[in-house]
Order: structure tokens, then C-alpha cells, then sequence
């Protein structure tokens, strides 16, 4: 037994140029005692990278990933040293994801908890229907980021496409750039300290390095809350 | 879903490789695009006034050395080049001529492609089956444009497969679907368009194709598309000596362009671009929304 922990804690490393993804997400979700830390080598974009991990574990991407990487995170610290494809960290619940690179579309989509690092740009929708789950971007959103985001914060620290923000609930989103336009419902309101302080530990959580004060908070008109039966109808 | 795949080689000393470069490309977008495949290659346009027509017939029994003979009868000094059940003809007779001798004496055999550096292949089956039957590896040329389908609005057949053609050395591909192709055909029949499959893509390829004929640039052209097509898109054209790409302004398909001294490579997903020589050190970007980006042919 003591041999068997011995030689798994050893440094695990699958290079996906030779073994199939299954393998290593098999590995992923069975008994990770004393499994510090894995390394994926040649990812070329492979899809579902390490998605599903409900342990403290710590993942290395070394490259480009496709879509879903680190989908459904419970616990685990995935860094994946490139860009990652669609829905990376999608319905995150806990931990931290890093991406180096840029994220595309629909980057921390649902997440609920833990931390999602963009260090590059993330594309369209990032952020949607977020519940719960802090995200920072190095670089800018593409457009309808935050739509319908339900709990959660989102530090963007270059700039916001359009619509950002439509039909928010309780996310707040920080922007340091120019937003190219709000969506309905979304407003821009002042920073309070508590504001402040959010900003400066997620910069911080992410390795990012920028006054809070240079930052806009974007949060809910809450003007949606409730059906407005007189309302015009007509779209 | 679907794939697209583009390659441009600015490094002249890989054209004779532009096959080999090419086919790992599409073999990686299968899974987008798994029930048929096809691509348009541009290689050196053809001497003089002659065109190049590239052929397809469904019948693999097609007996293409008695139509080789009958063609040079009727139409004149023709070269012939088989593979399987398409031929690329090479001819100094018009195009419209060979059309009009084709619907009257091989109904069953349809252009593909007219132009002087155009060559274009479709078929259904695994896109690894499809580049093998046709030897795809062994093309060379300047840039390709290339597809691989899942059917989701028309039947999988040969026509319905892309990439689609209109008028001269112009292709187009596509990954999405369209809400509206049939008012943007009625539109084109009404102008003068001959339709030739169910697919949506025919519509948007032969719409680009009349604005551009009437005079539009390509950006002036999709701005237009932006109003009357419904749906979503990301397409990827080529033309004589250019690769152009865009994405509906909702980026609802992704795609991704690795650049590097040597090539422009396009595909729908990373994993189509991993093995390409050099891609480690391309400068990677996703295309913006709305936004039309082109490449040339030095």
C-alpha cells in the first residue's frame, strides 16, 4: 500500500499525443490520494480536458485546449498554459482555473463558485447565466458578457463588448475600459469601499496588478424584476 | 456543427505540400463534420483563355474515357484529368457551352467549379475517406479552402456537401444554418440564379457572389448579407488569389487563424491547426464578430 502511494506521488504527467483523453480523465476522477499535482502534455486542443475534478488537485495544461476545459471544477486548480476553446470552467462550483492565453466563447458560463483567471481576452458571452463564481480578464469581453448573470462578480480589465451585462440580476461586473454598450436593465452605478476592496482581493486572487479605483461598477436596474403588465409590449 | 478549414501558403517553396499540410486539417474536423466532405484548391491559373471545369457524376461506373472522346468532338482540344467519378476539365471552349452540351447529352454529370485555378472536390462519406478516395495529399497549389459536414437542413448528399461555387474561381464554405434561404433564393431565381441543391450555403454563396458581380466590395457585400441573411455563420471564401473569412455578428460558430511567415491557417477549432510545422510560435487569434478579414497570395 505504502508503495503504491509512494510511486503516485510521484510527478504524473499524460501526453495526450500518445494516450487518449479517457485515461486521463479516468485518472482524474478515481482515487487522487496522494496525487499532488498532473500535467497534460500536447493537449492540441483536445475537447473536456480534465472537466468533472471533485478533488484538490492540481492540473497543468501545457498548450492549447479545446472546449470545456476544466467544465464542472470542484476543488481542483487547472492552469493551462495557452488559449482555451468554448465553455472553458463552464458550471465551475469551486477552485481556480487559469487561463494564460485567450478564452473563447462562453468562458465561466454558469459557474457557480471558485475562480476563473483569464490572463488574454475572452470571447463572446463570458460570464453567462454566472451564479455564483468570480471572474477575472486580463483583456477584454466580447459581446452579451454577464447576460443574465444571477450571483457572482466579474472584473474585466480591458474592455466590454456590447450588450454587457443584459438582464443581470445580482452579478456585479467591474470594467476598467469602455464598455461599448449596456444591455437592458444593466446600469452603471459608483463604487463603494466594499467595491473597493472586492476588486483589490480578486486582482489580487488573479496575479493582476491595477488600482480599483480605476475601475467601473456595472450591476442591476432591477427594472426587470418584476412583470410590468402595463408596460409597451411591442419590440 | 461542421468544420471549416482554410490554408494559405505565402512560403512558395511549400506549395508542392499543400495536400499533405491540408488533410490532417480536415481529417481533425470529423467530428464537426462527419457524413461528407469536400475542397476547392487554387493552383496556377490555366494558359490563356482556357478554364478549368471541375466535373462530378454520381455513377462511379461513369464511363469517363468514351465522354473524354465525345467532349473533344463536340467542343474541341480538351484535357481530361479522372479521379474516381470527377473530372477536371481543362478547355478552351466557354463554359456555358460545355453546360449546355452537358444538359443535353450527360444530365447525370454537374459542374462543381468553372474557373482558371480552381479545382473542386466533394463527396459524401468520412472526411479521411473522402480526401483518400480523391488523393487530397498529393495536391499542390496556393491556398484551399476546405469543409467538412454534419447535415442539419437538407439531406446528405454529393451537391449538398460544400464547398459551393458561383460564377468563376469563387467558393464558399460554411459552419451554421441559415433561417431564411428560401426568400434569399426566390430573391436570386427571381435575378437569373440556377439553383442546383437543398442547401442553405448555395443561397449565401451564390448572394456573395451577385453583389459582388453588381459591383460590391466583399465587405460592402456581407454588410448586405448582415441584413438579409437570418441565421448564423461563419464563412470561410476563396477566390483566384485570396482566402476571406467572417463570423456573423453573434459569433455563434467559433473559429480560430494561426499565422506564421510560411502560411494563413483557418479552422473551426485548434485541434485542426496542432500539427501544422511552426504553429507553437503562430500568432494565434479568434476572429472578432462582424468583422471580414482576407489574405493574399504574394
Amino acid at each position: 500500500m505504502d508503495g503504491a502511494v509512494k510511486a503516485r506521488s510521484q510527478p504524473v504527467v499524460f501526453d495526450l499525443a500518445r494516450q487518449q483523453l479517457r485515461e486521463l480523465n479516468q485518472f482524474l476522477h478515481g482515487d487522487l490520494r496522494g496525487v499532488s499535482s498532473v500535467t497534460v502534455e500536447n493537449p492540441d486542443g483536445a475537447h473536456s480536458i480534465a472537466v468533472g475534478l471533485n478533488a484538490p488537485v492540481k492540473v497543468e495544461v501545457n498548450g492549447h485546449a479545446g472546449y470545456y476545459v476544466a467544465g464542472m471544477n470542484q476543488g481542483g486548480s487547472v492552469v493551462i498554459h495557452g488559449n482555451a476553446g468554448p465553455g472553458c470552467a463552464e458550471n465551475m462550483m469551486s477552485g481556480r482555473v487559469e487561463v494564460t492565453g485567450f478564452a473563447s466563447g462562453g468562458a465561466g458560463a454558469s459557474a457557480h463558485g471558485g475562480l476563473l483567471v483569464i490572463r488574454g481576452d475572452a470571447g463572446l458571452r463570458c460570464g453567462i447565466s454566472l451564479k455564483g463564481g468570480d471572474i477575472v480578464v486580463g483583456g477584454d469581453v466580447g459581446s452579451f458578457s454577464a447576460f443574465m448573470a444571477q450571483a457572482g462578480r466579474m472584473v474585466v480589465c480591458g474592455s466590454a463588448g456590447e450588450g454587457l451585462g443584459d438582464s443581470i440580476y445580482e452579478a456585479v461586473i467591474y470594467v476598467r475600459g469602455n464598455v461599448t454598450s449596456l444591455g437592458a436593465d444593466a446600469r452603471l452605478e459608483p463604487m463603494g469601499e466594499d467595491d473597493l476592496t472586492a476588486v483589490a482581493k480578486l486582482l489580487a486572487d488573479a496575479g493582476m496588478e491595477h488600482s480599483p479605483s480605476e475601475f467601473k461598477r456595472i450591476a442591476s436596474a432591477k427594472a426587470l424584476y418584476h412583470w410590468n403588465a402595463d408596460a409597451d409590449l411591442t419590440y | 456543427m461542421c468544420g471549416i478549414v482554410g490554408l494559405l501558403l505565402k512560403n512558395r517553396a511549400l506549395r508542392p505540400q499543400l495536400g499533405e499540410l491540408m488533410v490532417p486539417m480536415l481529417i481533425g474536423m470529423t467530428e464537426r463534420g462527419p457524413d461528407s466532405s469536400g475542397m476547392a484548391v487554387f493552383s496556377d491559373r490555366v494558359a490563356g483563355d482556357h478554364r478549368k471545369i471541375s466535373l462530378y457524376c454520381a455513377d462511379r461506373d461513369f464511363g469517363w474515357s468514351s465522354f473524354e472522346g465525345l467532349l473533344r468532338e463536340h467542343l474541341g482540344a480538351s484535357r481530361c484529368e479522372i479521379k474516381v467519378n470527377h473530372c477536371i476539365v481543362t478547355t478552351g471552349a466557354d463554359p456555358q457551352r460545355v453546360r449546355e452540351w452537358l444538359a443535353k447529352d450527360f444530365p447525370t454529370v454537374h459542374v462543381l467549379s468553372v474557373g482558371r485555378s480552381i479545382d473542386l472536390y466533394k463527396d459524401v462519406g468520412l472526411p479521411a475517406a473522402v480526401a483518400d478516395r480523391y488523393a487530397f495529399k498529393r495536391l499542390s497549389g496556393t491556398h484551399v479552402v476546405a469543409h467538412t459536414r454534419m447535415a442539419t437542413e437538407s439531406a446528405v448528399t454529393p451537391e449538398n456537401a460544400h464547398p459551393y461555387t458561383a460564377g468563376e474561381d469563387w467558393c464558399l464554405v460554411h459552419n451554421g444554418s441559415l433561417a431564411n434561404p428560401g426568400s434569399i433564393r426566390r430573391k436570386l431565381e427571381k435575378l437569373g440564379s440556377r439553383f442546383e441543391s437543398d442547401c442553405d450555403t448555395e443561397g449565401a454563396c451564390r448572394y456573395l457572389h451577385w453583389r459582388i458581380q453588381s459591383g460590391d466590395a466583399l465587405e460592402t457585400a456581407l454588410e448586405h448579407a448582415f441584413e438579409d441573411f437570418d441565421g448564423f455563420f461563419t464563412f470561410l471564401m476563396g477566390t483566384e488569389n485570396k482566402l476571406a473569412l467572417v463570423r456573423d455578428p453573434f459569433a455563434c460558430k467559433p473559429a480560430v487563424v494561426a499565422e506564421t511567415d510560411d502560411y494563413v491557417a483557418i479552422a473551426s477549432e485548434f485541434r485542426s491547426l496542432a500539427h501544422l510545422p511552426g504553429v507553437k510560435h503562430a500568432e494565434l487569434f479568434e476572429p472578432k464578430p462582424a468583422e471580414v478579414y482576407s489574405w493574399t497570395v504574394q
